[in-house]
């Protein structure tokens, strides 16, 4: 009776967001749980790579999923609305890399037909040690990305339940260990699906809501070139002077130099592309044809989201300098004084007057202007989308709507990522490397192992998250394109790529890329731009340890010896449908 | 069952999936570094009519992630073509 009671008092003292928030995860984490009993894998294939059974269009889904994390969905619309044009990197880098994905990769990958990308490594290169530098590069990779979700969906608990971020972390922690570690890859996809549809409706939805109030186009693509209400004023041209006026430069121009823009772009297209969490996806489908089909149906779903995003950031951001710019603090509304308990919105009256000065003009130049032009207003980039739908004044049910949608992101990318570490532990490197007599009973439950073990690896990191997760991220993508990407490519498309040269490739490649990473993000943090090499930033240096990798191991190969025959069968193999070949087959 | 494809049949295959590739990834690169970041300025000097975008913004955040889609659409199609020119019509990779 205690504890029902205090329960009750607890519910009464939630506002209507609270209880809208609750409702909602509550609902969709009951649907998840429910998906990964239905999907439980039963063998290594199932668990790895789905046993080939799942249909192109619900692998689209999951692949969607499975790529947009808590950075697409949270992170991105915020991050451009700050950025303007230059935002662009982010929306061209994460789509640009499923044009290589599915024209270079994806079908060839699926044509030779194994569990994981080490896999692909290991036999075209025939060697262990080149198996083992892809193990330890997937593993790493995935690890830096997978804190990052969990500490994701640490920041919606806190600020929708108002429940310590580390109780946050636990609850995601405990539902991904379920579906992950029981369902494996098949209970993953179907989840996947699910959290899809969450996460879409529940970033469309509010997008919806705003353009119409915004443009009276129901259509955010569209209505963020419309009119204001009804101004006669483009929104677009509306929110330059706005952002003009208050001297943060034109938004619709780009403020990046253009090669440090080329190199971030190319460096997130690569990555994307040499990503195992998402390589690994296009396993799992029936046929090399569903393949192909299911990048195209991928990259269909991520663009609902990513030609989304852009319109969201235009709308928030007008509606952010609408309402905060030049108001007394005292009118503020309840989202601003919630997001100020949090510390992600700062306002420092330094003048005195109580009314809110947000000025893109720096400190650096403070001196030179009166007080009145200070800049008093710090607006954490990340909160946009979580904060859109308040500002906006939607119904709570819609507030609640999008931190369901954040913790789908969170959550099916989270699972995605553990799943990777788990078959790199259990199918890389202890059967394929070091006891390759395991039973496929003990493999499984060693691949379950990992996946558990993993899930507590991140959980930590989610709940002490190092001050460097930022930081990481550019890692992942800089690793990814200076690694794997050449490694693969080569592979595929030249036969006479061999060991030496595409070891020697990868590593060069990675070292020179994670040195440069290290130096400017850890070692040298007070490092301006100016001292960056050609004025490349540490987020697009990977594009130059790719080409580093692709010299590097074309030079070498062309040195040595060619790859035995057996590989160059290896390579038409993939090259080829598989019934191109009966005749020289005895299957 | 079709007849197994000769090796000439093979290296015409490959060849016209190279060329494809080139085609497609030529259309790619244009669209996306051209388009949205090399040339974005002259081309912000254009506005699409009717509306509140410039040719090279909107090439950056909108059209070119219509073009990427485009693009993996006809290379679905043009790879099916050539699998079924190598294979015969019920030619299908398993």
């Amino acid at each position: 009776m205690h504890s029902l009671l205090s329960n009750n008092v607890y519910l009464a003292a939630m506002d209507p967001v609270q209880k809208w928030t609750l409702g909602i995860a509550v609902l969709t984490f009951a649907f998840y749980i429910g998906i990964a009993i239905w999907a439980k894998a039963k063998s290594t294939g199932e668990f790895y790579i789905a046993g080939k059974g799942v249909p192109s269009v619900a692998n689209g889904m999951a692949t969607a999923a499975d790529w947009m994390s808590a950075a697409s969905f949270i992170g991105m619309a915020g991050i451009i609305s700050f950025a303007g044009r230059d935002g662009a990197r982010y929306l061209m880098g994460w789509t640009g890399g499923y044009v290589l994905l599915a024209l270079l990769l994806a079908p060839y990958l699926r044509r030779f037909g194994k569990f994981t990308v080490p896999d692909f490594i290991g036999d075209r290169y025939y060697s262990n040690i080149a198996r083992l530098v892809a193990v330890v590069c997937a593993i790493f990779v995935s690890f830096t990305y997978v804190c990052g979700q969990m500490q994701g969906v640490g920041i919606v608990f806190a600020r929708f339940l108002k429940v310590d971020a580390e109780a946050g972390v636990l609850i995601g922690m405990g539902l991904v260990f379920f579906y992950a570690v029981m369902g494996g890859m098949k209970g993953i996809t179907y989840t996947q699906v699910a959290q899809y549809c969450v996460l879409i409706f529940a970033f469309t939805v509010p997008a919806i809501f705003i353009a119409i109030q915004m443009t009276g186009n129901p259509i955010p693509q569209l209505g963020f070139g419309g009119e204001y209400k009804d101004s006669g004023m483009y929104l677009l041209d509306r929110l330059d002077g706005l952002s003009t006026e208050l001297g943060f430069g034109n938004y619709t121009e780009g403020q990046k130099g253009t090669f440090d823009m080329f190199c971030i772009t190319a460096a997130l297209m690569l990555g994307t592309a040499g990503l195992p969490h998402v390589i690994v996806r296009f396993y799992t489908v029936k046929k090399v044809k569903a393949a192909r089909t299911s990048a195209f149906w991928a990259l269909l779903f991520i663009a609902i989201l990513y030609t989304v995003a852009p319109a969201v950031a235009v709308f928030a951001r007008s509606n952010l300098l609408d309402t905060v710019s030049n108001k007394p603090y005292a009118e503020m509304p309840s989202w601003f004084k919630n997001w100020e308990e949090t510390d992600l919105i700062v306002f420092d009256d330094k003048n005195g007057d109580g009314i809110i000065q947000y000025t893109g003009r720096t400190d650096k130049n403070a001196a030179e202007l009166p007080d009145l032009e200070m800049n008093e207003l710090t607006v954490n980039r990340d909160i946009m989308v979580l904060a859109n739908p308040e500002i906006a004044k939607l119904p709570n049910w819609v507030v609640g709507l999008v931190a369901a949608g954040g913790l789908a992101a969170a959550l099916s990318t989270a699972a995605g990522l553990l799943l990777v570490i788990s078959t790199a532990v259990a199918h890389d490197l202890v059967k394929k490397t070091i006891k390759p007599d395991l039973s496929e009973k003990k493999e499984l439950l060693l691949a379950r192992i990992a996946a558990g073990g993993a899930v507590v690896v991140a959980g930590y990191f989610g709940m002490n998250p190092p001050d460097y997760v930022a930081a990481v991220v550019a890692f992942a993508f800089g690793l990814a394109a200076s690694s794997f990407f050449p490694a693969i490519i080569l592979g595929i498309f030249w036969k006479r790529a061999n060991l030496p040269g595409v070891v020697t490739g990868m590593v060069v490649g990675l070292l020179f890329t994670a040195g440069y990473i290290v130096y400017f993000k850890f070692l040298n943090k007070a490092a301006g731009e100016d001292e960056w090499w050609l004025g490349i930033s540490p987020e697009g240096i990977g594009t130059f340890g790719m080409i580093i990798n692709f010299v590097l191991a074309i030079g070498i190969s062309l040195a040595t010896k060619p790859p035995p025959p057996e590989v160059q069968h290896l390579v038409d193999r993939v090259r080829f449908p598989r019934k191109a070949f009966v005749d020289e087959e005895n299957e | 069952m079709s007849e197994t494809p000769s090796a000439a049949a093979r290296a015409r295959y490959w060849r016209k999936n190279l060329s494809w590739l080139g085609g497609l990834l030529s259309v790619w690169f244009i669209v996306s570094y051209g388009c949205g970041i090399l040339f974005v300025d002259q081309l912000d000097k254009i506005r699409i009519p009717g509306t509140g975008f410039k040719l090279g913004f909107w090439f950056a955040q909108q059209g070119s992630i219509y073009v990427f889609l485009v693009l993996i659409a006809i290379y679905v199609l043009a790879m099916n073509r050539l699998d079924r020119e190598l294979l015969g019509e019920e030619g299908d990779d398993a």
